[in-house]
């Protein structure tokens, strides 16, 4: 187990290079002059500019200019962007605020997801079964910037009763937009979740469960809900990513100071440090995600070994 | 956040819809009166809150609330008034003694002195501190042993600039400037504390200065509260408690705060708002010109443009183009059609006038035959460039070029060039890659005709991008800044604006306006010609 883990630590550190070189030298490929962006309409100052160049190492080769990046990053530096400002405080004051807004997603989603998709697997072709399959399928096919503006006018501006944008020292603002951005997610999770048991509920060893005596809850549970739980972990893993980095159109909807908002201007005001940085960090989320998902394959099923 | 109040009860009324929706949130629960807050939208500002380095509208929101200079810009006429200063005297337009009121104080007790504003001035321009509106002191003499065209700086301060007293200070000029200090109303110009040289990073996160308002906290990327400055001595005291800016990354997000009630003012109405908000707000609506003009530039530097003739081809293109129809149908009367080079915001006074005349009169007929006559269109096309990532620069693009194709008849001669993103055009613009006419925005840093002709279409000038010279309209520009009379001074601008109406440069387009609306609680919301609101004034109630 512990050697297993080491080696996917090790097979962690190309994958984070590589997507580092990608994105650095995509976003410096990208047309338009980050220092010509700082002066805005008004042409740059040729001196001021110069010296910028110079600071930022604009002038020396691509190759030159990753390794004085990176070689930053691995002491822990994440270097400044353009207008001289720390890119460690940027995603220090943007990181925690995305993290609290996919966590909160993350648990809507795979609550209400499982919960929604056991209650339809077990009660199939009734009413409630019925009921979680439309209004999945509805959400599934809505946009999310769609649902966003909809739910934000109906109960921010018609009704009144939820907040229509962020305030940084009230958390329960975070739970629409949470919702929100939820919703798609939490609509494959329902639908993988009801098919995933109505697979397990059909298997020998339920049914040897059922025969035993066991109680009807102990027989969905641990026998059946813990079997079915593999493909869904394994989507959940993946979307905990998803859910920090697809959240640009639900923090712009709702006003959200995190990381989407910050990636964007970013992007546009050619702030190439803060990008590689934060989809950086992104990675990492992703990487982490993925280990975490294979090791809890082998706590829901005993069958799955890791040497 | 003021607003935290109100969403705390997101909670209680979450269980309570069922039965008294419509009694959660809206109301005004903050104190009115005097000590009334307001809440204002605001976009982070890009650079850190500087004088000399701010050059966009949101951070010199805060730069007004905090900083008082020598002079300030009346928010209604526009006229330069004396602020701190006492008197500007010269006799020669060109040397200038400049005397400080006494009793300025910055908010930290420290008294306004004639070496805050020379210590100011002298680090806004030194090159080594890298701040964007360092050109602005380049009128100063010694500005190139500071600030050199290319190396290092070869002094500390200018010599132009030498203190007298603690009330009095003298500004030596490089050439006869007559309307210079009608310029130090822009906040490059304001004094600053000492602290801001001892403790740079302290200042940043919490600016100090000597305005009605003092920085109570500044969150990056969320939002700064100001607070009434109690021991402000000058004539404009805050009518207010203060303000609440909310950094609000779309402005669709927070008009629809203002509408639900959780906002008070917000400045820029969306376009996608722009048929709903006359129901929504009402008269607390403001749609006004602003120091903002939109013109489509010629490359001159290109010789298919700038060979004789091509000045009728010019003249016949703004005649093609329908101001009226498309200012109406694109931007909802939000943009008032162009009338000549400058702004109605400047006023008659300061220089406005119809000199555009009929070449920026719709006239389909006139517009096809001066073409013809001048040559026709280089290679029988034209092609519009613009960014289109930002105010609906792409659907004008299409109406204008529609609209001179039907002038013309003669096809689609007219087709536009998109570009992706604001940074690529602006390289492509800067380095004179465009070889058809292309979009130019200019916002003027202060209400001077001056600025609007000057540094757009002097030989030379900073943002020449067409690359237009002409000697005569030179020597006009340098004979009105010499000129003593500013009335004179205005005339002799206007006849070197003549001069772009003969030989069209630039197809003026349309003066952009200023927009704002604001909540019931709020009255006496004014914009200045900058398109701020002139929080000052503002009362809650």
């Amino acid at each position: 187990m512990g050697r297993y883990v080491i080696r996917r630590l090790l097979q962690a550190i190309p994958v984070l290079l590589g997507a580092t070189i990608l994105i650095y030298c995509l976003v410096f490929l990208l047309p338009g002059d980050p220092i010509q962006a700082l002066a805005g309409e008004k042409k740059a100052d040729p001196n001021i500019t110069a010296i910028l160049r110079e600071q930022y190492h604009l002038n020396d080769p691509l190759y030159q200019r990753y390794w004085y990046y990176i070689s930053g990053v691995l002491t822990g530096d994440f270097g400044t962007d353009f207008t001289g400002r720390p890119v460690a405080e940027i995603m220090s004051e943007t990181f925690p605020v995305t993290l609290n807004l996919a966590t909160i997603a993350f648990a809507v989603e795979a609550v209400v997801g499982i919960v929604a998709g056991v209650f339809a697997a077990l009660g199939r072709g009734k009413f409630l079964d019925n009921v979680v399959l439309l209004s999945t399928l509805l959400l599934v096919s809505v946009p999310v910037f769609v649902l966003g503006n909809v739910l934000q006018l109906v109960l921010g501006v018609k009704w009144a009763i939820a907040p229509i944008s962020y305030d940084s020292e009230d958390m329960t603002t975070l739970i629409l937009p949470a919702v929100v951005l939820a919703s798609a997610s939490l609509a494959y999770i329902t639908r993988l979740t009801r098919t995933s048991m109505m697979e397990t509920m059909r298997a020998d060893y339920v049914r040897t469960a059922t025969a035993k005596g066991l109680s009807r809850s102990r027989v969905i549970v641990r026998h059946a809900l813990r079997n079915a739980m593999i493909p869904i972990v394994t989507f959940l893993g993946v979307d905990l990513g998803a859910l920090m980095g697809g959240a640009i159109i639900t923090e712009r909807i709702f006003n959200i100071p995190g990381i989407g908002g910050t990636l964007y201007q970013a992007v546009y005001l050619r702030q190439g440090t803060t990008v590689v940085s934060i989809v950086t960090v992104l990675v990492l989320v992703y990487i982490a995600a993925n280990l975490i998902v294979d090791l809890l394959y082998a706590v829901l099923d005993p069958r799955i070994r890791y040497a | 956040m003021r607003r935290a109040t109100r969403h705390a009860k997101w909670a209680v009324c979450a269980t309570a819809v069922a039965l008294v929706a419509t009694a959660c949130g809206g109301g005004g629960d903050a104190a009115g009166g005097a000590d009334g807050i307001l809440t204002s939208s605001w976009g982070d500002p890009q650079n850190p809150i500087e004088p000399a380095n701010t050059n966009e509208v949101q951070g010199g929101k805060v730069l007004d609330m905090i900083f008082r200079g020598l002079k300030r810009y009346d928010p209604k006429t526009g006229e330069a008034r004396d602020t701190v200063a006492e008197k500007i005297e010269t006799t020669d337009s060109q040397n200038f003694t400049i005397t400080l009121r006494s009793g300025w104080k910055f908010s930290n007790g420290e008294p306004v002195t004639a070496k805050s504003f020379t210590d100011a001035w002298n680090y806004g321009a030194h090159v080594d501190n890298k701040q964007a509106n360092a050109p602005f002191f380049s009128d100063i003499v010694g500005y190139e042993d500071v600030h050199p065209a290319s190396g290092p700086a070869k002094a500390k301060t200018m010599r132009g600039l030498v203190v007298k007293d603690d009330r009095t200070f003298t500004v030596a000029l490089k050439e006869k400037f007559s309307t210079w200090p009608e310029t130090l109303g822009y906040q490059a110009f304001v004094p600053l504390p000492r602290v801001f040289f001892t403790d740079h990073d302290a200042w940043l996160a919490k600016p100090i200065g000597n305005g009605p308002y003092t920085v109570e906290s500044y969150t990056r990327g969320s939002g700064m509260k100001l607070r009434r400055w109690d021991g402000y001595t000058g004539e404009d005291k805050a009518r207010n408690g203060g303000v609440d800016l909310i950094v609000y990354t779309d402005n669709n997000t927070a008009y629809t705060d203002l509408i639900a009630g959780n906002l008070d003012l917000v400045d820029d109405v969306p376009a996608q708002q722009l048929k709903n908000v006359r129901n929504d707000l009402g008269d607390r609506y403001i749609n006004q010109p602003a120091l903002i003009i939109q013109t489509l530039v010629f490359p001159l530097y290109r010789p298919e443009w700038n060979k004789a003739g091509t000045e009728k081809v010019r003249r016949g293109l703004s005649m093609a183009i329908n101001r009226e129809e498309i200012t109406k149908q694109i931007f909802q009367g939000t943009r008032t059609p162009a009338k000549d080079w400058t702004s109605p915001a400047l006023g008659a006074d300061g220089g406005y006038k119809d000199i555009c005349g009929d070449a920026c009169t719709y006239d389909p007929a006139e517009a096809k035959r001066l073409i013809e006559e001048g040559g026709g269109l280089p290679g029988g096309k034209v092609t519009l460039t613009s960014n289109v990532d930002t105010g609906s620069h792409r659907a004008w693009m299409d109406a204008v070029c529609n609209s001179v194709n039907n002038a013309l008849g003669r096809g689609a001669v007219c087709t536009v060039n998109p570009i992706g993103t604001f940074a690529d055009f602006r390289n492509q613009q800067t380095t004179y890659k465009f070889t058809g006419p292309f979009r130019s925005g200019w916002q003027a840093d202060y209400p001077l005709i001056q600025n609007f002709l000057e540094p757009l279409y002097y030989t030379g000038g900073s943002s020449n991008y067409g690359k237009f010279s002409n000697k005569e309209f030179d020597a006009l520009v340098d004979k009105a800044n010499r000129e003593a009379d500013e009335a004179t001074a205005v005339k002799d601008f206007q006849a070197a604006e003549q001069i772009l109406a003969e030989q069209m440069p630039a197809v003026p387009l349309w003066y952009q306006n200023g927009s704002a609306g604001y909540s019931e609680r709020l009255s006496d919301v004014a914009l200045n010609q900058f398109s701020v609101p002139v929080y000052d004034r503002i009362t809650v109630g």
